[in-house]
């Protein structure tokens, strides 16, 4: 090869997909920021039961206190402490937010990526699917699931306290939310999967496609080795646009009683709550409402740069 | 006075990763009843010049650093836009590449064509639309009045860039500028547009700058030539001077590694044997001619008359024999419905191939030449036929019991750029299918492999970890010469494998293909729509047409002897530089 064909490779030699990734990433200072903010939030959250009061405790002498040593932020309208229920709702928030969110990557990429490679019948059918799923209301799926399956996830919850030894208030926490988990993770991945869907049947007519072909892989390997990766971009850009938005929908099911119930807490319920004390006391709509999208900011932020950095295209230095 | 002066103009692009000089210092000019041909290859800065005349440049990144071009008294690049746009469509107008998308698909021909006199000239809507007929019949569209009311989807190829040029030329301008008007274009429906276009020139009197990869149809059409390169003016003279006695190294090279009817060259010289480029510091480039040069194509020639013809033509046994292999494909159909329409791609084809030798598969654009490569190597489904490769019926294989025919065969695809998974670094590319075929022992002995591979290309260690979009097209296209033969292969198929190439990178491509089938005795089937390079490549050819073969020899008799009327329309077609 002459010179002038040589300057046209540039760049540094890379290793994974996930490292390049990472390399460039960190040269997005703004991603960098919210991805470190977004580990900090979680964090925040989960251990929250370590440094802060009970956030259940009810103390009607000490209503809408302002803030002090001992209620950072101050308490609410029974004089709970503001901060631990905004990091105890956090937890719920969060959870929902991020597991439905990769149950509905991993539902939706795989179902979007059989249906566009395999094409024919098999997609004709997974595809009537989704538009069947689609049509069906997703609140009354959430009604029906909260009846039907209450009983279920009380007896679950009780068996997994007596036999792993785990918290009690934790796990009535978390079965609290299962039927949303499940309404999510039915609903959630539908729109994902027409996306993935859409890319597939574009790349599987690319010539590299055909050349794996020509080269004997299986098409287990063609399919996960050589077209899912290639989604990726947008994957991860819807999958961060999800996460605020299956928080917000549990927000919505909270302020309808159809989430989580009293006295639990999530993001959607302390600004449901904190809404009625508007005019008078306000640090009760603001605070959750802060964390809440300040949150919401920093995962789009960090879905932009991720987009950027899953792309190999872009320059890692 | 001349129609157009160009005056060193230089347009360079601020991006990012730094300026790039597209046009740097470029001057020509062009006379009324004038067809200049500026050819050159991709980057050399053709196509943005025609674009900086009439101001169709994004700009940023684009901007004209210096430089005029006068036309009428006028330098275009001051003008004022309203003023600009008076001028654009109506004196100076433009034919572009792809007449697929540079037709709105949802207006009638007629609209299209009567649009620019509609908005230049103050006429009813009648006279529009009959000055367009008029026009369309002028250029070769036959019942104009008929079709003009179709649709461009219910134009064939050739005549939607009949269309585009009646567009052009409705409201009788002064200049025309056409980027590659018939690169998209078949063999035979170019030779009809070229001529279209040399008629109108004497007859009406317009000024065209031809803008053109392709130095045959540059010969045929122009009457001086630009030869550009790297944003710069290499050469420029009269046609017969730049291709009888080309005196700048630059064009000497480009014009001997083109393979044409008469080459008999065994490996093509290269642009590299003629030309050495030296970097000043401030990043201008310096051309020189090699000192070595003559020598060098001395010692090519010499190996015509010593090579003779290295080929054992004595192994007749066919390797690989096809017969009779249709493949239908079937469109439309849902749920429910049932498919309702059928194309016969390929209809009934014979052929076989020696071990060791090339066949050549020539035919334009749509004639199946492509769906037999496939269909050999399966990977389309075939309707009926049989392939039978060393004894073995590939059609009655299960896809089970392929692979180890996957390993024996493989296929070069005409898009570099496709054929790669832009996700996957070089090393991870080759050491795949060793992987997938359990070819050697362990990692680091794949790892040699590779590194073996790659040098036997003609590329070098450090590309291991790089990712396919950092190469050119044409080390992309190395690259998957070598990850084909990652599998040591017998028998490849090359689908269209140069068509997408400069003609310099094209011949570096053929001279690889050439050494490696000597090497490891390989066995070729050479798909390609360019019947010069067919020629160049191949011991026997197969002509197509609709699904068909229409003509099977060795390659001198198709050449030399042509017994089909088509295989010879074929090769009166191909534009040539011979004064």
């Amino acid at each position: 090869m002459n010179a002038a064909d040589n300057s046209h490779a540039h760049g540094k030699p890379g290793n994974s997909l996930w490292s390049d990734a990472y390399l460039r990433l960190r040269k997005n200072r703004l991603a960098l920021a919210s991805f470190w903010f977004v580990m900090l939030m979680l964090t925040l959250c989960f251990v929250a039961a370590w440094f802060c009061p009970n956030p259940d405790k009810i103390d009607l002498e000490n209503k809408f206190a302002g803030s002090s040593v001992s209620h950072l932020l101050g308490t609410d309208q029974l004089g709970r402490d503001i901060f631990a229920r905004t990091l105890f709702g956090g937890q719920i928030s969060l959870l929902v937010g991020f597991v439905a969110t990769t149950l509905a990557i991993g539902i939706g990429v795989v179902i979007g990526a059989a249906s566009g490679y395999a094409g024919g019948r098999t997609d004709a059918v997974l595809m009537r699917g989704v538009d069947t799923l689609f049509a069906i209301p997703f609140l009354v799926v959430v009604i029906v699931l909260q009846v039907v399956i209450a009983e279920q996830t009380k007896d679950a919850s009780g068996w997994v306290v007596d036999n792993w030894g785990w918290d009690k208030k934790l796990t009535s926490r978390i079965a609290n939310i299962i039927p949303l988990f499940i309404a999510l993770g039915l609903f959630g991945w539908l729109t994902l999967a027409r996306i993935v869907r859409a890319q597939v049947l574009s790349l599987k007519e690319q010539e590299f496609v055909e050349a794996a072909k020509a080269l004997g892989y299986s098409r287990f390997r063609i399919l996960f080795r050589h077209i899912i990766p290639n989604t990726l971009g947008p994957t991860v850009v819807y999958a961060t646009l999800t996460v605020p938005g299956f928080i917000m929908y549990e927000a919505t099911l909270s302020y309808l009683g159809l989430g989580v119930e009293a006295p639990n807490s999530s993001w959607g319920i302390l600004i449901r709550d904190g809404a009625n004390f508007l005019e008078t006391e306000p640090q009760l709509l603001i605070i959750p409402g802060l964390f809440f999208s300040l949150t919401l900011l920093a995962l789009n932020f960090l879905g932009d740069g991720l987009r950027d950095a899953l792309d190999v295209k872009a320059a890692k230095d | 006075m001349s129609l157009l002066d160009i005056k060193n103009l230089k347009t360079y692009f601020h991006t990012r990763a730094g300026t790039t000089r597209a046009v740097d210092d470029v001057s020509f000019s062009i006379d009324k009843g004038e067809i200049v041909g500026v050819v050159g290859e991709s980057g050399s800065g053709k196509s943005v010049t025609c674009h900086t005349l009439l101001g169709l440049l994004p700009q940023p990144p684009a901007k004209v650093e210096g430089g005029s071009v006068t036309f009428d008294g006028n330098d275009l690049l001051d003008l004022p836009s309203p003023l600009l746009r008076a001028i654009r469509g109506k004196r100076i107008s433009m034919i572009f590449q792809d007449p697929m998308s540079c037709l709105n698909p949802y207006l009638t021909i007629l609209d299209q064509v009567a649009e620019p006199i509609l908005t230049h000239e103050d006429v009813t809507k009648d006279q529009a639309e009959g000055r367009a007929i008029e026009m369309m019949k002028k250029v070769g569209i036959r019942d104009a009045e008929k079709r003009a009311r179709s649709y461009p989807h219910e134009f064939s190829g050739g005549m939607r860039q009949r269309a585009m040029i009646a567009m052009a030329l409705v409201t009788n301008p002064d200049l025309i500028l056409a980027d590659e008007p018939t690169t998209a274009l078949d063999v035979t429906v170019q030779a009809r547009i070229l001529r279209v276009l040399r008629d109108l020139r004497d007859d009406l009197g317009v000024g065209v700058i031809f803008v053109s990869h392709d130095l045959g149809v540059i010969a045929e059409v122009a009457d001086r030539v630009v030869v550009m390169y790297k944003g710069k003016v290499v050469e420029q003279g009269s046609v017969e001077s730049i291709f009888e006695n080309p005196s700048h190294p630059y064009v000497k090279g480009l014009l001997a590694c083109r393979p044409t009817f008469e080459t008999k060259f065994r490996i093509l010289p290269t642009v590299d044997d003629f030309l050495q480029t030296e970097e000043a510091p401030d990043g201008s480039l310096g051309l020189y001619e090699r000192p070595d040069a003559e020598a060098r194509l001395a010692e090519l020639k010499r190996q015509i008359d010593t090579g003779g013809n290295p080929k054992e033509s004595g192994q007749n046994e066919s390797f690989l024999k096809v017969k009779d292999l249709r493949v239908h494909f079937t469109s439309g159909g849902g749920l429910l419905s049932k498919p309702h329409e059928t194309v016969k791609a390929v209809d009934g084809v014979d052929l076989s191939i020696s071990k060791g030798q090339t066949l050549g598969l020539v035919g334009e654009s749509g004639c199946g030449k492509t769906t037999i490569g496939r269909a050999i190597l399966r990977l389309v489904k075939l309707t009926a036929g049989s392939v039978v490769y060393d004894e073995t019926n590939l059609a009655d294989l299960p896809p089970s019991e392929l692979l180890p025919y996957r390993k024996r065969m493989q296929i070069i695809f005409q898009d570099p750029y496709a054929s790669l998974n832009p996700r996957l670094t070089i090393e991870q590319a080759l050491i795949e299918p060793m992987k997938v075929h359990g070819l050697e022992p362990n990692r680091s002995a794949r790892r040699d492999k590779v590194v073996e591979l790659l040098e036997e290309v003609g590329l070098s260690v450090d590309h291991l970890l790089r990712y396919p979009h950092e190469f050119s097209g044409g080390q992309r296209q190395r690259l998957c010469v070598a990850r084909s033969l990652a599998v040591e292969p017998e028998f490849l198929v090359c689908d269209e494998c140069v068509s997408a190439m400069d003609v310099s990178v094209q011949a570096q491509v053929l001279n690889l293909l050439r050494e490696l089938q000597e090497k490891r005795n390989l066995t070729y089937l050479f798909i390609s729509h360019d019947l010069s390079v067919v020629k160049f490549m191949s011991d026997e050819i197969a002509v197509m047409r609709q699904g068909r073969i229409e003509e099977f020899g060795t390659a001198t008799d198709i050449y030399e002897n042509p017994q089909s009327d088509y295989t010879r329309e074929l090769l009166d077609a191909v534009p040539r530089a011979d004064f």
